[in-house]
């Protein structure tokens, strides 16, 4: 089963995230700020990141920046989830690695676009 | 709400745009029509058909058609089409076009552009390909209003990232106070306009490829074999015509019939031509 981790710190978007991955078949964890993301792809690498950009204590763009950086860290897709919808966002998103994003608000089957774009549904 | 209402909703679409709107389908009515509702003050369908019926123009009536007619599209629609497009169809019409280097593409119920705007892009990122050529695309819908969204090209959030990935909206739409809006360049390659598809035809057929996905489903009976009269009559004889997925000819008319090895795609039978030929004759004269 592909596995997914969502990182939000937003209970309420983490808890339709998980609605819709787990409807798509998506093992789903969750994480509520980046430097929790990194502890858990420490020990568990997932196969995909979906990452809300504005978190407190590391930010969606902190953690992309360090997991990239890390051993086996360029193996899962990352996609960026977040009301930042502007180019420049997106534009730094690339830079820093990220393989998608998805604008807020979104519905399923705009998520699963974009996951058969990046082939991970 | 009651049954007389919507079946006087039905007849006014199926009169002006020759689409059914069966019972199986009335249940979307009222979603269709809520944003109206709000605008005009109103909670409930007989409250709507009576302001129509005191109504001194057909304004109102339009716009109530407008909401009721189904314009849900988006980028890239079923991109395994876009694909077979991309890799199969259009070099075979490259094959056939490579006398005059032209290809001439109508895009049959358009919405607000996106399908057309697909296509630009599948041009525009095989670049090498088609370098030389002239590539004209037009788009045409019943609806005014979809139509005015569509020549403006501008998209919200929501409307921009359904089935485009972050590159290609970085490459080929400008971000502006309006939105999401289709580059210059893209914008060239397609024009649209107003136009019911049960009518004679857009003036720069034949087309060497027609997508008409989706669209057939709310026709039926005889307005559904004026629609493939149309098709058939603005498809050159060696041209391509597109429905969508679960749509088929089969059974509908014996004008078409389906490409071998391509899906979803279909070619004009020696009927399908003979009947263009007397459409063209028949539109010519009127």
């Amino acid at each position: 089963m592909t596995s997914c981790l969502i990182v939000d710190d937003s209970r309420v978007i983490r808890k339709v995230s998980r609605h819709i991955l787990e409807a798509m078949g998506f093992a789903v964890d969750e994480a509520g700020n980046g430097l929790e993301a990194i502890d858990f792809c420490q020990q568990a690498m997932p196969d995909l990141i979906l990452l809300d950009w504005n978190m407190p204590v590391m930010s969606g763009i902190e953690f992309i920046k360090l997991l990239r950086s890390t051993d086996k860290g360029d193996r899962p897709k990352v996609v960026f989830c977040t009301t930042e919808n502007d180019a420049a966002h997106i534009r730094a998103a690339i830079q820093a690695g990220a393989n998608e994003y998805v604008m807020k608000p979104f519905d399923r089957e705009t998520l699963q676009i974009k996951l058969q774009l990046i082939g991970i549904a | 709400m009651n049954d007389a209402s919507n079946r006087i909703l039905a007849e006014l679409l199926e009169a002006r745009t020759g689409q059914q709107l069966p019972p199986s389908r009335r249940w979307r009515i009222g979603t269709a029509l809520s944003g109206l509702y709000r605008e005009l003050g109103i909670t409930h369908l007989d409250q709507l058909i009576a302001m129509m019926a005191q109504s001194r123009d057909s304004v109102l009536a339009q716009r109530v058609v407008e909401a009721l007619l189904n314009n849900e599209t988006y980028f890239f629609r079923d991109r395994a089409v876009f694909d077979q497009l991309a890799q199969a169809t259009l070099p075979e019409l490259a094959k056939r076009r490579a006398d005059r280097r032209h290809l001439s593409i109508w895009s049959a119920g358009c919405s607000t552009g996106q399908e057309a705007l697909s296509l630009a892009m599948l041009f525009c990122e095989q670049e090498s390909r088609w370098a030389g050529w002239t590539i004209d695309i037009i788009g045409t819908d019943v609806s005014r209003s979809v139509i005015e969204v569509a020549r403006k090209g501008c998209y919200s959030p929501f409307e921009i990232q359904r089935g485009l990935g972050m590159v290609q909206m970085l490459q080929w739409f400008e971000e502006s106070p309006d939105g999401w809006c289709a580059s210059d360049r893209l914008k060239r390659m397609v024009r649209f306009q107003t136009h019911s598809i049960l009518e004679p035809l857009p003036a720069t057929s034949p087309f060497d490829l027609i997508l008409c996905r989706n669209l057939l489903l709310y026709f039926a009976g005889e307005n559904r074999a004026r629609v493939y009269n149309r098709l058939a009559a603005a498809l050159a004889p060696d041209g391509f015509l597109m429905l969508g997925a679960g749509e088929t000819v089969i059974g509908h008319t014996e004008q078409f019939l389906p490409e071998t090895g391509m899906v979803g795609i279909y070619s004009q039978t020696r009927a399908g031509i003979a009947r263009r030929s007397e459409m063209r004759r028949c539109d010519t004269a009127a």
